[in-house]
């Protein structure tokens, strides 16, 4: 294990071109460019405050519903928009890898890397929407780089058990919208945890994304930290990143021969 | 001298059809659920590699050769770590750089000079290295005018040429280089076989793979014929590309029996069975002697009715330098309609001039009317070609003096003496 982290701490000139390459790539011939990364989360926000915070009337712990819902689509954008990105990777650039012998890693890495400059630009409207909203400033939201954080982290360790599945098994291209698509409706975007039943309350919490929401939240808007959620939510995102790469060690020498 | 690359008992397995089954979990569910407690039916088994062991020192420039499927590719991805051995060994000293496919891992999008960071960086490149050698690289590669357009608008020669440039400027201590030089124009394959020239005086190894015996027996110090995934041969390069081209060659020299030959390829409705060369009286002609008459005489067998097919046959070198193509498309022949059965076609030469050595033929059968390929026999058929005295002088004129001659005379009426002397070898023939 340390010589993989040292190979990929050697290679991470790799990791930053393979990363800005998929930045530039993916904005060339946009003619909104980067104003995608808001347009997207912005609108869904739209849709669900008039749609649910609007009709359906459903709470949000006190904060305006827009920005409640906003801050959570940061990162579930960021999530669901990257895992895919990252599970697809290796078949992605399969010519990279039966030409080019480089860490593997580097390819989920760099597409986990990438996603964040999406999440920069989105983070910039959330800055504006809690000016416009008059939210008092409070010295927790210092500490939302952690649930980022752990978000790419989360990213990584889902992301490499996925892509090496991936490249023998090509269902997964498949899995992953269909699974994003659900997860959208088991984390606490739309709704509080609150909101539900108690007993369903701790099934949410084996999401890790509760967690990070909820903790995300908690940072920006104060109130009631559930430290149990906070806690299984690490549990399980380490767990998933041992898995992931334990499972992509093993599995990396037989990509080229596979993909 | 320090070895370079040791290579010990090195082994590589792949199971046919394997691959396409299992990338679908679906199958595998399905089977499982068919027949829980049945084994798995036994998988077709290749070794693209068996047991090949052996040294290359630090300096040494290694020319690879072997026919297509031999494993010359698959030794190449398991030096360069792309793909892992079954079994056995490799160590390599040093940086290892491959260039398997120019500019691999190109992108589309970015412009040429954001492929050459790309590219430099995932070949092994710091970035400074990289920006302390653009300029070089944008030289050598020639596309100055082009560096700031995305490559989507390269033509395929634009990008080689850039790919190579990168590669170039990668000062490896291992180079590996897989039939780089198949593409791009004649000047750009000098260029680059100038830069391997100069990387093998900086005392770089160099493992070159190509179907093209006179690179390799230029650059190449020593030569390595792999067979069905063994080492065949391992020596000097010129024994090397001789016991390799020999290999190709049967035995009698004046016909050549076709029907069990291997490596051929074509959906084979009509197949080229047989070659023979004959004098102008269509006798088996068993000595052939440049500057006389040849006819080549192909038969075929047709198993259908064969619609406008084209018969095409070109000349090799013995170090596999192509010297002429020449076939019934090129002649504008329009050949309507092969019966089913057997025949033949001729091929006249009046004066065969090339110069006495080995030649080897590769026959193609392909369509007129679409892009199917019938039958192809590579370096199928050789023709010995003896000396003759094709001037008229009792000079020995052999290979040493080039492959071909034309019908000449030197004019000496200059020279102040008045002496001419007029011989044309046409004329003997």
């Amino acid at each position: 294990m340390g010589q993989w982290v040292s190979e990929i701490w050697h290679s991470r000139e790799i990791l930053y071109f393979l990363a800005w390459r998929d930045v530039k790539v993916r904005y060339k011939q946009a003619a909104l460019g980067v104003a995608w990364a808001v347009l997207q989360p912005l609108f869904t926000m739209i849709t669900f405050a008039f749609f649910f915070g609007k009709l359906a009337g459903i709470p949000s712990d006190g904060v305006p519903y827009p920005l409640f819902s906003y801050s959570a689509l940061l990162l579930w954008t960021y999530f669901s928009v990257t895992l895919s990105q990252v599970g697809n990777s290796l078949v992605a650039n399969s010519s990279l890898i039966t030409k080019i012998y480089f860490p593997r890693v580097l390819l989920p890495a760099a597409a986990a890397f990438g996603g964040l400059l999406d999440l920069v630009v989105s983070s910039v409207f959330l800055i504006g929407m809690l000016l416009y909203y008059h939210m008092t400033p409070r010295w927790t939201m210092l500490l939302t780089p952690i649930f980022v954080g752990q978000t790419v982290l989360l990213v990584m360790g889902a992301g490499m058990l996925l892509a090496a599945l991936n490249v023998r098994y090509r269902d997964v291209k498949y899995t992953i919208p269909f699974v994003t698509q659900i997860g959208l409706f088991v984390t606490p975007i739309i709704y509080p945890v609150t909101f539900l039943p108690h007993r369903f309350q701790s099934w949410l919490a084996l999401n890790p994304m509760t967690g990070v929401i909820e903790g995300f939240r908690a940072c920006l808007f104060g109130g009631h930290v559930d430290w149990d959620v906070l806690g299984c939510s690490w549990i399980v995102t380490l767990l998933l990143l041992l898995i992931g790469s334990w499972h992509f060690r093993s599995t990396e020498r037989v990509f080229a021969d596979l993909v | 001298m320090t070895e370079s690359i040791t290579v010990e008992n090195l082994s590589k397995r792949y199971e046919l059809g394997a691959l396409q089954e299992e990338t679908q979990l679906r199958d595998q569910l399905v089977r499982l659920l068919r027949a829980p407690f049945r084994k798995r039916a036994p998988k077709e088994i290749l070794w693209a590699l068996h047991d090949v062991s052996f040294t290359v020192e630090q300096g040494e420039v290694v020319g690879i050769i072997g026919r297509n499927g031999a494993g010359k590719s698959t030794l190449l991805k398991i030096l360069s770590k792309i793909t892992y051995p079954t079994s056995g060994r490799v160590r390599a000293r040093g940086r290892v750089a491959a260039l398997l496919e120019v500019g691999a891992g190109f992108h589309e999008e970015l412009t040429g000079r954001e492929n050459i960071f790309l590219n430099g960086s995932i070949m092994g490149m710091k970035k400074k290295e990289v920006d302390a050698k653009l300029e070089a690289i944008v030289e050598f590669s020639g596309m100055a005018r082009f560096i700031d357009t995305p490559i989507k608008h390269y033509s395929s020669g634009m990008r080689s040429r850039l790919g190579f440039a990168v590669a170039a400027h990668l000062e490896p201590d291992v180079l590996i280089v897989d039939e780089v030089l198949a593409v791009g124009d004649a000047v750009f394959q000098k260029k680059c076989i100038s830069a391997m020239h100069d990387m093998r005086g900086g005392g770089r190894t160099v493992l070159f793979v190509s179907h093209n015996m006179a690179a390799v027996e230029n650059l190449c110090s020593r030569g390595m014929w792999i067979a069905n995934g063994r080492i065949q041969l391992d020596g000097p390069v010129h024994e090397v590309i001789e016991a390799y081209m020999a290999s190709f060659a049967s035995a009698d020299s004046a016909f050549s029996e076709l029907t069990a030959a291997e490596g051929r390829r074509g959906s084979g409705e009509i197949r080229f069975t047989r070659v023979e060369f004959l004098s102008t009286d269509r006798d088996l002609q068993t000595v052939t002697r440049c500057g006389k008459s040849l006819v080549i005489r192909l038969h075929y067998r047709a198993s259908k009715p064969i619609e406008r097919p084209a018969f095409a046959l070109r000349l090799y070198t013995e170090l596999g330098t192509l010297v002429t193509d020449t076939g019934t498309w090129l002649h504008g022949l329009d050949i309507p309609l092969v019966p089913v059965g057997d025949g033949y076609l001729d091929l006249e030469i009046d004066s065969l001039n090339l110069l006495p050595g080995r030649y080897y033929f590769s026959l193609k059968l392909d369509s007129c009317l679409e892009t199917r390929v019938y039958d192809a026999l590579e370096h199928a058929v050789h023709l010995d070609v003896e000396e003759a005295p094709i001037y008229g002088s009792s000079r020995r004129i052999d290979s040493r003096y080039g492959l071909v001659f034309f019908p000449q005379r030197w004019r000496l009426d200059g020279i102040g003496s008045g002496a001419a002397i007029d011989v044309s070898p046409a004329a003997s023939g």
